[in-house]
């Protein structure tokens, strides 16, 4: 077997392999234990790459045994861009983004749900629930109903229509709750001890954050297995930064890759940002209320905020905020230099990218790799009346000359 | 009395049940009470009279750490609510 079980990050206690994501002794969160050196036996570039370019050709590094429940809506994969025109815009030498906004249900969700539902299928659960700020309940609903489980999903209720409706499309039990996300996630917590539900990113929180490992594999892939010097991603619980850097260390540690030496670099929205906070004072990590446009990093007490910090700490990485102008030019400067519509997740991480070159944070000539984990076609309502309107004419051709201030040209 | 609930792993102090009810005028006093009749329950909570790393406490739905801490005043039939921290995201 693969998965040895679960072991506690802070004390070390272990468990088996079990729909838990606490331990008894100290309350700590429990991960996903591996037998390395199976692994390393049975994994090869070559197997990976003749393997189907989702997220599960990286199987061999997932906590799903029976093959046979994996729940697979292709996710993964995404693109990897060399993004010389926004590079050339910052200053930066070499510059790459990864584009999840092209996932499965346009988010990097879809590579955590995958593994999530896959694995509650395998515990035997018939019910899946998660506490979400959109991205997460999109993915679930639909994952849910490939599965033809029972789906209930909580979220907050003033979430972005883009956000509800692609969620709403696939038939989920949807409860919207009448506060901000932390109270969503304190009720689910609370409702997770008196239901037995496959709850994806509580009960089964240890397996569902091993699928955002799958972002750090592709990412050495798709750069000839090397690793990036530097990484960006958004930060809302702290679990996509921290486990991105698991899986880079991961085939570091089954011999696919020489040492990983990336400094990793959080991205928050300056509305809510314990994480950079935490950082720069050099204190614990303090809950906030969060203020802010950007919803889906949206969390005042993240759950991985403390492994966060201390990985960015012990990588020699940074972290930095956006204000919400910031966000907002961040997705325009995204799209009109590389031609990719981000949410507003990606805003935050363009424009904290662009604060931290500008304040020399940032080396100009490391290979950095900017994480853009969402569509923008979910938080259009945040553009209204800030990006340039239509320009409206009559069906003329003389009305189309004096728009453009020019007389026809006669071929 | 104020009604306290407990995480799954904190159940072994309240006989197995979720909930529990218990006596006293803030959190720390609570605490207190139910660690005289449950020995062991206080050090799971608390680290040097501070809450721990990995535990959250809501008093009515809301973070004890928004209010005073483990200071913070508690009225008869008020909800303690005493969570693991790390779910989410």
């Amino acid at each position: 077997m693969r998965v040895i079980g679960l072991k506690c990050r802070n004390c070390g206690k272990e468990y088996k392999t079990l729909p838990i994501n606490i331990c008894e002794e100290c309350f700590g969160p429990l991960e996903v234990k591996y037998d390395y050196e199976e692994i390393k036996e049975n994994i090869s570039k070559e197997k990976i790459q003749k393997a189907e370019p989702t997220l599960w050709r990286y199987r061999d590094f997932l906590p799903v045994e029976d093959q046979n429940k994996i729940v697979d809506l292709k996710a993964g994969f995404t693109p990897l861009h060399k993004a010389d025109n926004l590079a050339e815009v910052l200053g930066l030498k070499e510059l790459y983004l990864k584009n999840d906004s092209v996932n499965t249900t346009f988010s990097f969700k879809d590579r955590v749900v995958s593994v999530a539902i896959s694995k509650a299928i395998e515990f035997g659960f018939d019910t899946v629930a998660c506490a979400s700020t959109g991205n997460l309940a999109n993915s679930v609903a639909a994952h849910a109903a490939k599965a033809k489980l029972n789906c209930y999903i909580f979220i907050p209720k003033n979430l972005s229509r883009g956000k509800i409706i692609p969620t709403l499309a696939y038939d989920p039990n949807l409860i919207a709750v009448d506060s901000n996300y932390d109270d969503v996630n304190r009720l689910c917590t609370e409702i997770s001890s008196y239901y037995d539900w496959a709850f994806v990113n509580i009960n089964l929180r240890p397996y569902y954050s091993e699928g955002s490992k799958t972002l750090g594999f592709e990412v050495v892939e798709q750069l000839g297995w090397e690793v990036p010097e530097r990484y960006i991603a958004p930060v809302g619980s702290g679990s996509l930064l921290t486990k991105i850097h698991k899986g880079l260390k991961e085939l570091e540690i089954t011999g696919l890759i020489d040492e990983v030496n990336t400094k990793v670099t959080a991205a928050q929205s300056e509305g809510c940002s314990p994480v950079t906070t935490s950082f720069r004072t050099g204190e614990a990590i303090k809950p906030v209320k969060p203020n802010t446009i950007e919803q889906s990093l949206a969390i005042g007490n993240p759950a991985d905020g403390f492994y966060a910090v201390k990985l960015i700490k012990e990588t020699g990485g940074t972290a930095g905020t956006a204000n919400d102008e910031e966000i907002i030019e961040g997705i325009k400067l995204l799209a009109k230099t590389e031609g990719i519509f981000t949410e507003t997740a990606g805003g935050v991480v363009i424009g904290t990218l662009k604060n931290l070159v500008e304040a020399g944070e940032i080396d100009k000539d490391e290979k950095t790799v900017v994480y853009i984990t969402g569509n923008g076609l979910k938080t259009q309502d945040v553009l209204v009346n800030r990006l340039t309107e239509p320009q409206v004419i009559s069906p003329d051709l003389e009305e189309f000359n004096k728009l453009l201030k020019k007389e026809a040209v006669i071929w | 009395m104020v009604i306290v609930r407990l995480a799954t792993p904190l159940r072994k102090f309240s006989g197995g049940k979720p909930e529990i009810k218990a006596e006293g005028s803030t959190v720390r006093e609570i605490i207190d009470n139910i660690e005289a009749k449950s020995p062991g329950f206080a050090d799971k909570i608390l680290d040097d009279s501070d809450i721990k790393q990995f535990i959250n406490i809501f008093h009515n739905n809301e973070d004890i750490r928004f209010q005073k801490g483990i200071d913070t005043e508690i009225k008869p039939d008020d909800v303690l609510s005493i969570l693991p921290a790390v779910s989410g995201g």
